[in-house]
């Protein structure tokens, strides 16, 4: 097969619980600019049971097609059927182009995908497009913090990336439109060797920074544990989180829940305060799309400024106490 | 029962230089060190090991220096290494890494378990654990951050974005770890004298029998194109000054004025 024969820009619809995952509506988003470029059609790929009532909100959400494959042993997630379901559709109908969620499911999934199309798969993506040479590329931050790279599949199709959460907008949702529904049956029994014993909310400890309107994140040049209890005051002050880059998790001064960025959580507040942190590519990732970006550090230059609306160059130690000093006044 | 972990040799340094021309990591004159995550992978088989009786073996796909990854793999408690190393593997991909993978946990063979990182801090796809499941055709758990064995079926809790999941998987299956599992220990002095006497394997693509159209740059369909500088993206950025006190001012004063205080 001829790769000029794959045509088409799948998404994988993932959901659990007849439930879609945020990441599908901002992979349909970022597939308008796609289709704008290669011209192909969006297809939304739906697997599980009873899932079809999606099949509104993906055309809404800018889907022109759904593939429906609905079937018994695809009701809740389990690797080796979805596997099997979603090769048995990608080869029926070549896509060039399969989208994933860089959700736990869409990275447990998409390398199996990886291995049955004997095909490329980029992990975790920030951004798509094509490049120059009409290339399609998916960009990932590269070692050290400060470098990019654009990954490309050449040869082999379709073209696969898992995509990082929060990286696009969904776009306004089109009332009522529509588009075809596609109904595949496949071959597929649930999996006898794989099995999900339980099942529990996970244990909110309040302290999540996830859907924080503000917060507070400090960095490597924090002096000292003690002074995040100032960091904590101005969060709470703002009604909002503590939270950090990196090196103050891997020091232990910090729990992983409380880390931004590639290797932690991508999060999208109203306003976020970097404290004493450089900006590394892969810190941004975690928290560029935040509403207001306002950074103190004491280095003029220092990469956080480049991507902040508003900065002040100084030692956090001269700043910080005395914000949360203010800011009691004022409320007083 | 026969565990096989898979170990990856990693830059000791966030700070790793990449060739402009060709986007790979320029590895001359870079520490390197165990993957963190492959440490925990390697606890979990040496705990399993006391537990329930194993052997257990390291394998590592890399450059000849890669032995010393094994060599601390070996001092911390595993039984047998195996260094896959050909220049024919250079440049491999997530597709290309887990069929070289695969193809030596098939030649061992016998294998019961086997325990990968989450991720490597370098490459950090998180590809390689499920590819080489799916290269196998054996269940995967991933993001374990328990694991036990019971009844020939491994056991393991899982962390994920809102919920935690208790799993069960039937031998022969994948475990991929996350911190959360262990801590791992450290290599006792004496323990690295003794490592030095347990069996070592150096294993080329011929020896594996491996297909070399799928092994390294010819067996991977992903690669860097490019390598790029981040766009600055705000450039108009709006700078407080003065002293501590008083940029502290200002900035109350923004605050006030968006009506967060
Ligand atoms: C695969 C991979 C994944 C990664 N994932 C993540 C991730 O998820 N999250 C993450 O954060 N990092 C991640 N990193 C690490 C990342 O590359 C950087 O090393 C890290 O973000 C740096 O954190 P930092 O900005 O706090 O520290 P540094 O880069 O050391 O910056 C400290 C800053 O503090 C400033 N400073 C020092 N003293 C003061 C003072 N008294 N007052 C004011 N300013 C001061 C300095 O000017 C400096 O700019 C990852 C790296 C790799 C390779
Ligand atoms: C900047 C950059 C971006 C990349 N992006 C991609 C991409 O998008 N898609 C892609 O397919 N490849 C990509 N690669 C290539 C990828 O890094 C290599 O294929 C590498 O061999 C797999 O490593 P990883 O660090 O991704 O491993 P991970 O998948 O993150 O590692 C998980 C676990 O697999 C095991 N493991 C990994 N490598 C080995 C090994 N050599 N020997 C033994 N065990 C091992 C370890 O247990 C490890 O903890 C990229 C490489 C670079 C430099």
């Amino acid at each position: 097969m001829a790769k000029s024969d794959y045509k088409g820009i799948w998404v994988f619809a993932e959901q659990q619980n007849g439930k879609l995952n945020g990441t599908v509506l901002e992979l349909l988003a970022k597939s308008q600019e796609l289709k704008e470029h290669t011209g192909e059609e969006i297809s939304a790929v739906l697997l599980g049971k009873n899932v079809s009532h999606l099949a509104d909100t993906l055309f809404a959400y800018g889907a022109d097609k759904v593939i429906l494959v609905e079937n018994g042993a695809l009701e809740n997630y389990s690797a080796r059927p979805y596997e099997a379901a979603l090769t048995q559709v990608a080869e029926k109908y070549k896509p060039s182009i399969i989208l994933y969620g860089a959700t736990s499911l869409g990275r447990d999934l998409a390398p199996r995908l990886m291995v049955s199309l004997n095909t490329g798969l980029t992990a975790d993506a920030i951004d798509l497009g094509f490049d120059k040479d009409e290339v399609f590329y998916q960009t990932t931050p590269a070692y050290g913090g400060s470098i990019l790279a654009h990954i490309v599949i050449l040869e082999a199709r379709p073209q696969m990336a898992t995509v990082r959460p929060m990286m696009f907008e969904p776009i306004e949702p089109r009332v009522g439109a529509k588009g075809e529904i596609i109904t595949e049956t496949v071959t597929v029994e649930a999996d006898p060797d794989y099995e999900v014993l339980e099942t529990a909310p996970k244990q909110d400890t309040g302290d999540s920074i996830e859907g924080a309107q503000v917060v507070v994140a400090g960095g490597r040049g924090i002096k000292e544990e003690s002074d995040l209890t100032a960091l904590k005051e101005l969060a709470e002050l703002l009604g909002g989180k503590l939270a950090a880059s990196r090196p103050l998790v891997d020091n232990g001064w910090l729990p992983h829940e409380k880390q931004i960025g590639q290797s932690g959580a991508a999060i999208k507040p109203k306003y976020i305060f970097n404290i004493a942190i450089s900006g590394s590519v892969q810190y941004q990732v975690g928290m560029q799309n935040s509403g207001c970006i306002i950074s103190i550090n004491h280095t003029k230059g220092a990469p956080i400024f480049d991507i902040s609306h508003y900065g002040a160059v100084a030692d956090y130690r001269s700043v910080v106490p005395a914000l949360v000093e203010e800011i009691k006044r004022r409320k007083a | 029962m026969k565990i096989l972990v898979f170990v990856k040799q990693v830059p000791d340094t966030d700070d790793v230089k990449l060739d402009p021309k060709t986007g790979n990591i320029m590895r001359e004159g870079v520490a390197s060190k165990l993957n963190p995550l492959d440490a925990n992978a390697v606890e979990a088989a040496i705990q399993l090991k006391e537990k329930y009786g194993a052997t257990v073996c390291a394998i590592s796909m890399g450059p000849p220096q890669a032995e010393e990854v094994l060599k601390k793999a070996l001092a911390l408690g595993c039984d047998e290494a195996y260094l896959l190393s050909d220049r024919a593997f250079g440049g491999a991909d997530t597709l290309a890494t887990s069929y070289t993978l695969a193809m030596a946990a098939k030649k061992i063979g016998g294998y019961d378990l086997l325990l990968f990182g989450r991720h490597a801090v370098d490459g950090d796809t998180a590809q390689t654990g499920p590819a080489t499941a799916a290269q196998l055709g054996i269940p995967q758990i991933t993001l374990a951050s328990s694991i036990d064995v019971q009844d020939g079926y491994v056991i393991c809790d899982r962390v994920l974005e809102d919920s935690v999941q208790k799993v069960r998987a039937k031998l022969p299956a994948l475990v991929t770890v996350t911190a959360e599992i262990n801590q791992p220990r450290y290599p006792k002095p004496i323990n690295i004298m003794k490592a030095l006497k347990k069996p070592r394997f150096v294993w080329n693509a011929e020896d594996l029998g491996a297909d070399k159209t799928r092994t390294g740059i010819p067996g991977s369909p992903s690669s860097t194109k490019e390598v790029l500088e981040p766009p600055k993206r705000n450039a108009d950025t709006k700078y407080f000054s003065g002293s501590g006190e008083e940029i502290a001012a200002q900035i109350a004063d923004m605050l006030h004025d968006e009506h967060l205080i």
